[in-house]
């Protein structure tokens, strides 16, 4: 921890590169550039069924990822657009998922809420809350039997991400418990926007302040900070990453984040006042990091911002043109991706078999 | 000739065992009698030796040897990282195993009972089977659930469930349930070097069953029924322990003269209705037998499929028998009555053949 109690003079994010912290800042920005083009287009009925925007909470799913290994597992909830860019997943292959397209990461069967990416570990996006804070623990189980057993792995760390609304599940507390008593390599992240849908963290779960202590309660190692400044994620985080993955045992954090749009499209935000959404539009994330390289690191000045945007703004462009003129799938996709072995009589409407190769593999 | 299976949601190339025919197999009489707990235990020894991926978790199956001792002895061989105790948390274990699953290991998860699988529904209904597709054929599932399904030991509505009628009605998952020690044991081997999720369901009231199994390994394929008697007055079909209830009521009726056909089905999915059909176009009627309430269970999607596909050949209207439509009694009378029991297949096959 000395890094940490030392920042003032020192701080772990100090030793990054200017390229780091700008690519950093690329990713955020291009997540933001990404979500207001996915509005735009749910707007217009070309996605459909939930979709729920990142915007506002960039920081924590760039400064964490930024804080792992490429091959280190990755799995989240349904508000996961953000953490797909973040792992490195094509624009063009997750917007063309939220088209329904054959060419999206799931052929068009998942949509918003399942962004799985295989060659970049990214074990989904999962509709259901907290259904996904077991399958962490399980990664985190896989990643420790190929090390232990198996002795074809290297030590890993699996980041599970849950909101707020995530905590109040059986499953998290079963994940928890697990992951202590098998002493498995996962941080639970906690994306605390302060709310649960549309019902305020204090409304939703007792002792809401101390949310940490959940995770001390099973013995876990829990730390909370704020999770807006992408540095200070990176400096609370890292430590805690490298000592899981060492020590090969758990860990739970609590990010305080915000997002500045409804928990999903459809939601018109009645339980909140705009000047509550403003005050935190004034921390934003992105503004923060831009201020740190341009005023204290001088690596980007105005002009570059531009440039950088720009090419971001065109990108985006690039995959929602790609969704936009991708096919749909063909209704023979229909039947397939249901078994990986399919036999003769599994069904009485359709033969299961096997259908075109995931754009991703 | 082994099959080779490539798919971009394993993390290898699968090799799936040989599936030899019917006639076949090593033989079924022997005097290698062990009871069908050992035939489990067997099968899941071999397929752990052979494969560095598979591993064991569930309550009790380390330390306590298995709750049903169906485990007896395998923490001693495979030590602690293999054969692992779990806290009493199903639907916390059942989702790691299933991630574990995901990420390229073999996991094996022992439910002490169907019945408790329910708390874990969301893990093994929603995520199990439909990982490969919401992942777009990323991410398979080779998994393993196992356990005792089915009521007969007074234990009350809530520890005595036939999952079947509920979970087979659900996409992804391949179901198979053991009527005897020998075809238990070539089945788990198959479900355990099946890429997909299995269902594996036992009966605790069969556990302590003895047969001869023999010691060669073997594998029994999925979909693939046995005709455990014949005759040609009616077809029964049946599944899993209450096919030995058909084999009794067959044997009184022999004594009338009296000969039917038994297809013991093996797997609910799939479905082998091949051979059901082939049995019905001899005999021209049908008594389906399951342990799960009627209402949408296996019985009433054998019945449908047979009128679908051999409308012609039916000489009566297909009769099915399950367990009576009602909560699982306590009393020992009435969970008898409650059953598909001998007597009430009995009065089934009589009523169709004698109209």
């Amino acid at each position: 921890m000395s890094q940490v109690s030392d920042q003032a003079t020192k701080r772990l994010s100090d030793e990054l590169s200017n390229d780091t912290l700008l690519g950093w800042l690329r990713s955020m920005q291009l997540i933001r550039e990404f979500e207001t083009r996915t509005m735009q287009a749910y707007q217009q009925a070309k996605i459909g069924g939930f979709c729920h925007i990142y915007t506002g909470q960039e920081a924590l799913a760039v400064g964490t990822i930024g804080s792992v290994n490429q091959d280190d597992p990755v799995i989240t909830a349904y508000r996961d657009h953000g953490h797909a860019l973040a792992r490195n997943m094509d624009p063009k292959v997750c917007m063309a998922e939220m088209y329904g397209r054959i060419t999206g990461c799931a052929k068009g069967k998942g949509g918003s809420m399942h962004m799985f990416d295989k060659p970049n570990h990214l074990y989904g996006g999962h509709g259901i809350v907290g259904a996904q804070t077991p399958l962490g623990a399980g990664l985190a189980f896989a990643a420790r039997y190929e090390w232990e057993v198996l002795g074809t792995g290297s030590k890993k760390v699996c980041l599970c991400y849950l909101g707020d609304g995530a905590i109040d599940q059986g499953a998290f507390h079963e994940a928890l418990n697990l992951s202590a008593i098998f002493s498995l390599p996962v941080i639970y992240i906690i994306e605390n926007n302060g709310y649960s849908m549309g019902t305020a963290i204090h409304r939703h779960s007792a002792n809401a302040d101390n949310l940490i202590s959940r995770g001390q309660s099973y013995g876990i190692k829990s730390i909370e900070f704020d999770g807006m400044d992408i540095r200070n994620i990176y400096d609370h985080f890292r430590p805690l990453v490298d000592e899981c993955r060492d020590l090969q045992r758990p860990g739970f954090v609590d990010l305080k984040t915000y997002r500045y749009q409804g928990h999903s499209m459809s939601d018109p935000q009645k339980y909140r006042t705009k000047d509550e959404v403003d005050e935190f539009k004034n921390q934003d994330s992105i503004a923060n990091l831009l201020d740190h390289l341009m005023n204290e690191r001088g690596c980007i000045d105005e002009d570059g911002w531009k440039a950088m945007r720009k090419e971001i703004a065109a990108q985006v462009k690039e995959a929602v043109q790609f969704a936009e003129t991708s096919p749909d799938p063909d209704l023979s996709e229909l039947y397939t991706d249901v078994f990986v072995n399919p036999e003769p009589n599994l069904s009485p409407s359709g033969d299961y078999r096997h259908g075109s190769k995931n754009p991703l593999l | 000739m082994t099959t080779t299976i490539e798919h971009p949601a394993l993390d290898r190339t699968e090799t799936m065992p040989t599936f030899l025919p019917e006639d076949q197999l090593p033989a079924r009489e022997g005097d290698r009698v062990i009871q069908l707990r050992e035939a489990l235990r067997e099968a899941m020894e071999e397929e752990m030796r052979r494969d560095e991926r598979v591993f064991l978790l569930g309550e009790e199956v380390a330390q306590y040897n298995g709750a049903y001792k169906v485990s007896q002895g395998m923490l001693d061989e495979f030590g602690p990282k293999r054969i692992i105790d779990t806290p009493i948390s199903e639907n916390g274990f059942a989702g790691a195993a299933i991630a574990a699953a995901m990420a390229g290991l073999r996991p094996i998860v022992e439910f002490m009972s169907w019945s408790f699988s329910l708390v874990a529904a969301d893990q093994i209904l929603n995520n199990a089977p439909k990982m490969l597709y919401m992942s777009g054929g990323q991410w398979g599932c080779p998994i393993v659930f196992r356990g005792n399904d089915g009521a007969n030991g007074q234990l009350g509505s809530t520890h005595s469930w036939c999952v079947e009628g509920l979970y087979s009605n659900v996409p992804g998952v391949k179901i198979a349930i053991p009527s005897n020690a020998y075809d238990a044991k070539g089945l788990l081997k198959t479900s355990i070097r099946d890429p997909d999720p299995v269902f594996f369901l036992e009966s605790e009231r069969m556990l302590g069953d003895k047969e001869h199994v023999p010691a060669e390994e073997y594998y029994i394929p999925f979909g693939r029924a046995r005709l455990a008697r014949e005759g040609d007055a009616c077809t029964v079909v049946s599944f899993g322990r209450p096919v030995n209830f058909c084999l009794e009521a067959a044997e009184k009726l022999a004594g009338e003269g009296i000969h039917v056909d038994v297809l013991d089905m093996r797997t609910i999915r799939p479905l082998d209705i091949d051979s059901v059909l082939a049995s019905v176009k001899k005999t021209n009627r049908l008594v389906v037998v399951d342990q799960s309430w009627p209402f949408g269970s296996p019985a009433t999607e054998v019945i449908t499929q047979v009128i679908e596909n051999g409308f012609d050949w039916l000489d009566h209207q297909p009769v099915r028998v399950n367990t009576e439509d009602v909560p699982t009694p306590y009393a020992k009378g009435l969970e008898a009555a409650y059953i598909p029991n001998p007597g009430r297949i009995y009065d089934a096959i009589k009523s169709v053949v004698q109209s």
